[in-house]
C-alpha cells in the first residue's frame, strides 16, 4: 500500500485527558486483567478436583500475602468493570448522555466500586 | 431512501451478516453475572481459608455447583466476546487477528469446560 499524506483527523492525544477517558480505557484494561484472573479461579477449582493435596497448596498460595494482594486487584477490577458494565447498559437504553450525568455516574461508579470492594473485603475477614 | 434490498433489510443483518447478535450476546450474558458476581463474592467471603472438606462440601450442594457451572458459562462467553472486540480494534493484520480471535474463542471453551468439569467432579465424582 502506498503510503497516505492526505491529513487525518485529531486522534487522541490532540485531546485533554478527561475522567470518562481514561474510565473508557480502564474498562477494557479491568476487563482484559479479569480474563488473567479467572485462570487462578480455575486454577483453585482445578486443585479442588484434584485432591487435598493440590488443594493445599493452591489454597496457601493464593493465601499468601502475594497471593492476597492479586486478589484485591481482583476483586476492584471486578466491582469496577461490575459497575461500569451497569452504567454501559443505562447508555444502551439512551440515558446518561448528559455532560454532568457522564461525570456524575462515572464518580458513582468509582466510589461504588471502592465501597463493594472493602465491604466484600470485610466480610470475607470477619466471617 | 435505502440501496439495501427489501429482503435484507427484512433480515436486518447487516453488512456484517450477523446484526446485533455480538452486541445483545454481551449484554445478556452481563445481566446474568450481575446476581451470580454478587452470590459469588459473597459465598467466596464467606468460605475465605476454608480447608478441603469444607470446600467440597460447599461444592457438594446442588445450588451452589449450579450457580458456579452458569458463572462459568458466562465468565467465559463474556470473555471471548469482549476480547474479541480488543484484538478486532487494535490489531490491523488480518491473519494476526483472525488467528487471535480463533485462539480466544477454541481457549475460553477448552478453559470454560475445564472449570465446569471442575466442579462437577467435585459436586458428583469425589
Amino acid at each position: 500500500m502506498k503510503p497516505d499524506s492526505r491529513p487525518l483527523s485529531p486522534h487522541l492525544q490532540i485531546y485533554s485527558f478527561k475522567l470518562h477517558m481514561a474510565m473508557s480505557i480502564s474498562h477494557r484494561i479491568t476487563g482484559i486483567a479479569l480474563v488473567v484472573g479467572t485462570l487462578l479461579l480455575l486454577y483453585w477449582l482445578g486443585s479442588a478436583a484434584a485432591g487435598p493435596q493440590a488443594y493445599a497448596t493452591a489454597a496457601s498460595l493464593i493465601g499468601s500475602w502475594f497471593g492476597r494482594l492479586l486478589l484485591l486487584g481482583w476483586s476492584f477490577a471486578l466491582f469496577y468493570h461490575l459497575c461500569n458494565g451497569i452504567r454501559h447498559l443505562f447508555w444502551d437504553a439512551g440515558k446518561l448522555f448528559e455532560k454532568e450525568e457522564i461525570y456524575k455516574s462515572g464518580i458513582i461508579v468509582l466510589a461504588a466500586a471502592a465501597a463493594l470492594t472493602v465491604l466484600a473485603w470485610i466480610l470475607g475477614l470477619a466471617l | 431512501m435505502s440501496l439495501r434490498t427489501p429482503l435484507g433489510r427484512a433480515r436486518g443483518l447487516g453488512s456484517a451478516k450477523e446484526g446485533v447478535h455480538h452486541w445483545w450476546q454481551q449484554r445478556l450474558t452481563a445481566v446474568a453475572m450481575v446476581p451470580l458476581v454478587f452470590w459469588f463474592v459473597v459465598s467466596i467471603a464467606a468460605n475465605v481459608g476454608a480447608d478441603y472438606a469444607s470446600m467440597h462440601a460447599w461444592l457438594k450442594n446442588p445450588l451452589n455447583a449450579s450457580l458456579l457451572v452458569l458463572l462459568l458459562a458466562a465468565v467465559f462467553h463474556h470473555a471471548q466476546l469482549g476480547l474479541q472486540v480488543v484484538i478486532e480494534d487494535y490489531v490491523h493484520c488480518h491473519a494476526v487477528k483472525t488467528a487471535s480471535i480463533v485462539a480466544i474463542k477454541l481457549l475460553s471453551i477448552a478453559l470454560g469446560v475445564f472449570g465446569v468439569v471442575s466442579v462437577l467432579f467435585v459436586a458428583i465424582g469425589g
